[in-house]
């Protein structure tokens, strides 16, 4: 894979947001390169900078050094290559969830039979053929997060940026929607990068995850899984899962000294 | 539904009755209280000669275009208010100020500055409209979901795009909330305005019947004033159905 020209490349990468102490430093000196069709997963503990990252790779927030390049450009703002699932499904609720779907198409300018047949073909993708017309208070939780990813895909997007998608989901929807993920994934390809704090996740999904240390948010492990796909449920309780499992584990704890946060310092 | 209504009509047939045995047991003479059926008289008597129809049709004017006046530059300027942060610092200690001037004492400097006609009225009309019209919009548009904006900035929508397809529908709800009170204040504006100084409209017919201890008429006017208040708000509740579909329960 490393042959092809990467997707995004990430050098340097620090965020500081200004605050009364001289700035809340959320990330530092991060660097990785993504490359096509890789999927890779984010993986670290709360309030380490992870959705930080992704707001900074979707364009939406700027770094304060170092620079993102999409496809060998300099990223300079929000692109339509890449496609966005919030943490919560973000749907508008005065549209039913065909007309959630085509938004993005409509920005776009999109003629409409076009753009509805293109976000039909994303309702039956998600398997929510009968639900066109509903509006998304009808929906469950998991249903929603759907029509989330369906809509993240409608425009064709290169890269999937998505931010814990289905971390307020209860844990059986949460795996059957992993599983899903993995199914769009094979049958699109795209290339996709996944804030989680979930170890199994990632390492169901992810073909690489990169673990970030508490605030301020510095890479400590790039891991390659090379476990074997397609990746079922079963493979959790495989020795190689178990061992993949530990190294994360052990990276996230090493780099967690201080359980307690840091005294505050006095008002200056 | 059908018992809402019956509990309804009774109350108010109650209500009239009450009245109509205060009117004729209390002993008070017709020009202190008429009763239900003098009113009703006196409402057909204005109604046939056409007295109530013209006056009622000057009111309603001055309450649609000041209602249309105070509503767009409510909306316009509290639009621009709820995005931008400087603007609304500047701006809203007159805004708040305004308010806490009465209409009533305003008006006849209104009067002054743009004579007696239609536009003064509209003017005053607009001015009690203006406020909660405002300050909902500006709620309206400060309760759109940050996620929902970075939604649309990510899709790389334009400022129009986002205004129509997020904001306008984000904020209807509580910027029909601000409509539904302005609708009803609006009629209080127009009256205000032709107690003042007027020739024609609701509020120059009460006047015109308080001088005649013609209080029947004085009565009809006031009804007539409800009425038209609440055909307004039943009109603004009747908006909020039919675009706000979406929010009601099945």
């Amino acid at each position: 894979m490393a042959e092809a020209a990467p997707v995004l490349v990430v050098r340097q990468l620090s965020t500081v947001f200004p605050d009364r102490d001289g700035g809340l430093q959320a990330l530092e000196e991060v660097s990785f390169a993504v490359y096509p069709e890789q999927f890779v997963c984010v993986l670290g503990p709360s309030g380490c900078g992870k959705t930080t990252l992704l707001r900074v790779l979707a364009g939406l927030l700027r770094p304060t050094r170092g620079e993102v390049l999409f496809e060998g450009q300099p990223l300079r703002g929000p692109q339509r290559q890449v496609g966005l699932v919030f943490q919560k499904a973000n749907l508008m609720p005065w549209r039913t969830v065909l007309e959630n779907i085509l938004l993005p198409l409509e920005v776009q300018g999109l003629p409409r039979p076009a753009a509805l047949a293109k976000a039909q073909a994303m309702l039956d993708l998600v398997g929510l053929q009968g639900f066109a017309q509903s509006l998304p208070r009808d929906l469950s939780g998991g249903m929603a997060q759907r029509v989330a990813i369906a809509r993240s895909l409608v425009h064709d997007p290169e890269l999937l940026l998505l931010d814990e998608p289905f971390g307020s989901l209860d844990a059986l929807t949460r795996e059957r929607m992993g599983g899903e993920l993995l199914r769009i994934w094979q049958a699109h390809r795209k290339t996709v990068v996944m804030v989680t704090h979930s170890i199994s996740e990632a390492l169901l999904l992810a073909d690489r995850v990169l673990v970030l240390s508490p605030r301020p948010g510095r890479l400590c492990l790039d891991l390659s899984v090379d476990l074997p796909r397609p990746r079922l449920e079963e493979v959790r309780y495989t020795p190689g899962f178990a061992a993949l499992s530990l190294r994360l584990r052990q990276a996230i704890t090493l780099e967690t000294p201080h359980p307690l946060p840091p005294p505050l310092k006095g008002r200056g | 539904m059908k018992a809402n209504f019956l509990l309804i009509s009774s109350s108010l047939l109650l209500a009239l009755l009450g009245w109509h045995l205060l009117a004729t047991l209390g002993g008070l003479p017709a020009f202190m209280l008429p009763g239900p059926l003098q009113v009703a008289e006196r409402f057909g008597r204005a109604l046939q000669d056409g007295t109530l129809l013209r006056h009622t049709l000057v009111t309603l004017a001055e309450v649609l275009l000041g209602l249309a006046a105070g509503v767009g530059a409510a909306t316009v300027l509290g639009y621009l208010l709820a995005r931008s942060l400087p603007l609304e610092r500047l701006l809203s200690p007159y805004i708040i100020a305004s308010q806490a001037i009465p209409v009533v004492a305003i008006a006849p400097l209104l009067m002054i500055w743009f004579k007696t006609g239609l536009l003064a009225k509209v003017l005053i009309c607009a001015l009690i409209v203006f406020f909660p019209v405002l300050v909902n919009t500006v709620v309206g548009v400060r309760s759109v979901p940050d996620d929902l904006r970075d939604l649309m900035r990510s899709l790389q929508a334009t400022r129009w795009q986002t205004l129509r397809l997020l904001e306008a529908p984000a904020a209807l709800p509580v910027f029909l909330g601000g409509l539904r009170i302005g609708a009803t204040l609006s009629v209080i504006g127009a009256v205000v305005g032709e107690f003042v100084a007027a020739d024609a409209g609701l509020g120059f017919l009460i006047n015109v019947g308080r001088g005649l201890y013609d209080t029947a008429l004085v009565f009809v006017a006031v009804f007539t004033l409800v009425t038209l208040a609440l055909l307004l708000y039943g009109l603004v509740a009747l908006l909020e159905r039919y675009l706000l579909a979406w929010q009601r329960k099945p």
